[in-house]
């Protein structure tokens, strides 16, 4: 059977098998509505109770920290819109590369007396210290900017940021969805710097769709997004997706625990991917910046994005155009824009996200295949002409 | 052979069913893709499960599937429709009408409308649980803008006149949204000619998975919600968030069945309710609350007298079952639908709900039966209350030590 | 709710449940709470002409909590003088019966029932 092979990992990753063993009790025999007081319940709660536990564990933060959402893009939404509703409005600084789900929400904030600054980047998509530290000059109520970005994996100086932010008397929270799992993400030590809260999901980790967190430092006061019932502190209303939630605890541990030896594995294949772009003629986004160890995310001038990758699926390879989160829309990605990049090269723009299951030999071969589908295009726009 | 505790709490929550499991499974392992990924096939074939599921849910209530948007459950179905359709209708006005036996998820959701300086009428229901309409018809005001009674009461299983309530607000040109958390599955839902613009389901009451759900949103005439979640613009901009395939793979599932078998069903769950029912019909002082004919036929609320609902909770604990509502957590309150009914402040301490589902058997009711009976002598012994009773005391005239 | 093994034990077996005759010699009765809290406790205690407390019986509408905590009351009032009584203090039943945070107010009720019963055995008697 003819298996295309996966490099979509920041669009969302296949469970890890254990994940899948340790969720199957919970879609089957033990059914329970966690807030039974019977055993169905009970047991229900206990395995809640633990994949809390786990997830703090994971990010080295305190159970009572992790408040369980149904998805990333609700508690960055939570946040957003949660703290805001508890702060007079006043200025609202969100990163220019963030993801959709905590710039939409801060845009919609705008009609409630609040005002909007999207933090610059540099060309390598990295918030500049200077421009922020004008806008923290004026006080903002909320900054949230992301550990790391989807589309490039540049990641954020964050106690470089959060520190001041909380000198300036700020609520700082980051986006760590990408994050986790990838790189070390301690809750602790950002804390420390400043940081009040962080999105988990589970999604992009090896775990299930449908189970998120957001990490939330107690002195933050939040109104909830989703009212009725009072579960997860009257912050997160609603029955706990119990099987996703164990799911997500479970696949916590797997991936920090496994990312010792992944990330300098994942590190090596992109290493070779990028220089076999770049000898393709590639021009790579974000590449001057610390990055992610998985993202490679580029373009070749000249051809269209969607293009490519509409070529790329057909000989085998899963890759994305832009965000796979918000390819709903067909704009120019709006992080390459922030970064200064000309609308016709971002429009080119493909991003590799490389997982577990990959291997050098599924990156030599889509080398290969990029290499012809590039001649053969070539060709193509050369008959047109 | 009997396993025990055995299972009578439906509507807190069902087990999914195994031809839904075996359906879901696979879009959590080789189906894995992200049903928002426009670019190659684990994305497509996502997103065409995502839509044949999305068919199932609105042909099980005769809808159109562009009528339908996905959410995390019916709490959030609440949520978004009912602050979603405030806020965008917030100009033509800033009344609300609900009911008291509302779900948490309503009901919370008032009280922060409320806060934002919306005016909120909480109906009174009758004895029986049900709304009365003409109690509702005065309640309408110039400016009331939403209308929310929910299908199925959670806890005592009444089914209240929405197709009578829809007619009223269509004709006043008022937003009717309908939780219907309870009764998918248990009572035909046909929104081709009930006049309701908005109605929340949740896939984990019947028997699908926890964690999805679903808000219908009537097209014509068509109703404008404010989005309560923003981002990537999933689900044409009411709501923003990756899809859970799998979750909602296995509430189409779920809904296609309700959809097949769903009078079968029925019949067999009516036997079993009234096989209990009549079970229980020699003991003294044991009362239904709520109607008995507006009732899905599932439920059975009783009020025990004079043992409290914790301690009979623990006496039977090889059943399982609730005293109040299980969807809203560990408080010590009595049911507050039970006091919106007017029931007597012991008779409301007192009750337990049996809720029974697709995979009770009469072996499972006559078991609870003969636990019933054995438990409800022993705790009326211990009863100071029954004791007084007995000896001719009226409990209504005695001074009590209120702590 | 999780309850803890001695709870179970005077759930399952309650001990000293019943009722004295009302006209019985040195008999007392203390009932508190009401059924709109969901609990009323009713506790007897029977006193010798020496001020000890000889017998002691219960009833309890409410949840296990309440009812472990009035047996337990029960068993400890006997053989203690009707101030010694007194000096049990809810903390203590609570800790013996390792109450949850939430049933503390289980153990005041029967630290109540007892203060109850005493004082119905003073009225009866004149004393202050
Ligand atoms: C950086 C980032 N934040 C948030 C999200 C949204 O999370 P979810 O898919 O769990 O809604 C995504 C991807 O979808 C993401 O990449
Ligand atoms: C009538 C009703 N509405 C809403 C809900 C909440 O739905 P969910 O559990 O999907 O959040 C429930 C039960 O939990 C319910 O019974
Ligand atoms: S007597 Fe009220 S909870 Fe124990």
């Amino acid at each position: 059977m003819f298996a295309p092979v996966y490099f979509d990992h920041n669009a969302t990753t296949p469970l890890a098998p254990a994940v899948l063993e340790a969720m199957l009790p919970w879609l089957t025999a033990q059914f329970g509505n966690a807030s039974s007081r019977h055993e169905y319940g009970r047991a229900a709660r206990r395995a809640i109770d633990e994949a809390r536990a786990r997830v703090a564990a994971a990010v080295g933060a305190h159970a009572t920290e992790i408040i369980f959402t149904g998805g990333g893009s609700e508690a960055n939404n939570l946040f957003i819109k949660g703290a805001s509703a508890c702060l007079r409005p006043g200025l609202l600084a969100v990163g220019a590369t963030d993801h959709p789900c905590v710039i939409k929400p801060a845009e919609q904030l705008t009609q409630r007396g609040w005002l909007l600054r999207k933090l610059a980047v540099d060309g390598e998509g990295r918030i500049g210290t200077e421009n922020f530290l004008a806008t923290l000059a004026q006080k903002p109520g909320i900054v949230s900017a992301m550990l790391a970005n989807n589309e490039t994996g540049v990641l954020q100086d964050l106690p470089a940021l959060a520190e001041p932010a909380r000198a300036a008397g700020a609520w700082f929270h980051t986006d760590a969805v990408q994050a986790l799992g990838k790189i070390p993400v301690d809750f602790r030590a950002l804390n420390a710097a400043g940081v009040h809260a962080m999105t988990l999901s589970a999604h992009k980790i090896g775990g299930p769709k449908g189970a998120a967190a957001l990490v939330l430092d107690k002195r933050v006061e939040l109104e909830p997004l989703i009212a009725g019932g009072g579960h997860e502190r009257g912050l997160r209303s609603g029955t706990e997706n119990v099987a996703a939630i164990v799911g997500f605890g479970v696949a916590c541990e797997l991936a920090v625990h496994g990312m010792a030896e992944a990330a300098p594995r994942l590190a090596a294949l992109r290493e070779r991917l990028e220089r076999g772009l770049l000898e393709i003629g590639a021009i790579l986004f974000g590449a001057g910046a610390e990055r992610l160890p998985n993202t490679a995310y580029f373009a070749l001038p000249d051809f269209d994005g969607e293009t490519l990758v509409a070529q790329l699926d057909r000989a085998g390879f899963a890759v994305a155009s832009g965000a796979a989160c918000s390819s709903a829309n067909p704009e120019p990605s709006h992080v390459l824009r922030a970064m200064g990049v000309a609308p016709e090269l971002a429009r080119g723009a493909v991003r590799v996200s490389l997982g577990a299951a990959n291997t050098a030999g599924q990156v030599e071969d889509f080398l290969k295949t990029l290499q012809a589908t590039v001649a053969k295009l070539r060709r193509l726009t050369a008959i047109a002409v | 052979m009997l396993n025990l505790p055995i299972y009578l709490d439906y509507s807190a929550t069902t087990p999914v069913d195994p031809r839904v499991a075996e359906k879901m499974i696979p879009y959590l392992v080789e189906k894995f893709g992200n049903p928002a990924s426009r670019s190659h096939a684990f994305g497509w074939v996502a997103e065409a499960a995502v839509e044949e599921a999305r068919e199932e849910v609105a042909k099980l209530v005769n809808a159109d599937p562009k009528e339908i948007v996905w959410t995390s459950g019916a709490t959030e179905s609440n949520n978004l429709a009912i602050k979603g359709a405030t806020h965008f209708y917030s100009g033509k006005g800033k009344h609300l009408i609900t009911v008291k036996t509302e779900h948490k998820a309503v009901l919370d959701t008032c009280r922060e409308l409320e806060r934002q300086g919306f005016e909120v009428t909480y109906l009174d229901v009758k004895e029986d649980g049900l709304l009365d309409l003409e109690a509702f018809k005065a309640a309408l005001r110039p400016d009331t803008i939403l209308v929310s009674v929910m299908f199925v009461n959670n806890e005592i299983g009444v089914i209240q006149p929405v197709a009578e309530i829809g007619q009223i607000c269509r004709d006043k040109g008022i937003i009717f949204h309908v939780d219907a958390a309870q009764a998918t599955g248990k009572v035909t839902i046909d929104l081709s000619t009930l006049k309701v613009d908005l109605m929340s389901f949740c896939a984990h009451k019947t028997y699908g998975p926890k964690g999805i759900g679903a808000l219908y949103i009537r097209r014509k005439p068509r109703v404008r919600l404010e989005a309560q979640m923003h981002g990537g613009g999933h689900e044409r901009g009411f709501r923003s968030g990756t899809l859970a395939t799998h979750q909602i793979v296995g509430m189409g599932e779920a809904f296609r069945i309700a959809r097949e078998e769903m009078d079968a069903e029925n019949a067999h769950i009516r036997k079993l309710r009234d096989r209990l029912l009549k079970g229980l019909s020699d003991i003294d002082q044991v009362f239904v609350n709520g109607d008995m004919e507006q009732r899905v036929p599932h439920n059975l609320n009783i009020s025990f007298a004079y043992i409290e609902g914790e301690s009979m909770l623990m006496a039977i604990k090889d059943l399982a079952v609730s005293s109040g509502s299980a969807c809203t957590s560990a408080s010590l309150e009595p049911s507050y639908v039970l006091r919106a009914l007017g029931r007597e402040d012991e008779l409301a301490h007192s009750s337990i709900r049996f809720t029974i589902g697709r995979f009770n058997t009469e072996e499972e009711i006559d078991y609870a039966v003969k636990l019933l009976h054995e438990k409800i002598g022993k705790l009326r012994e211990l009863s100071p209350l029954w004791e007084m009773v007995q000896d001719g005391v009226d409990l209504s005239t005695v001074q009590w030590a209120a702590h | 709710m999780a309850y803890s093994v001695k709870v179970l034990d005077h759930y399952e077996n309650p001990r000293n449940v019943g009722s004295f005759g009302k006209e019985e010699e040195g008999v007392a009765t203390g009932m508190v709470g009401a059924p709109a809290c969901g609990d009323v406790m009713k506790l007897q205690i029977k006193v010798g002409k020496d001020g000890v407390i000889e017998d002691a019986k219960f009833k309890t509408y409410g949840c296990g909590s309440a009812i472990a905590s009035s047996s337990l009351v029960t068993e400890w009032v006997k053989g203690k003088t009707i101030d010694q009584a007194l000096d049990i203090k809810n903390t203590q039943i609570a800790e013996e019966l390792a109450l949850p945070p939430v049933k503390i107010h289980c153990s005041i009720l029967a630290e109540d029932a007892i203060k109850a019963a005493v004082a119905d055995y003073r009225k009866k008697h004149g004393e202050h």
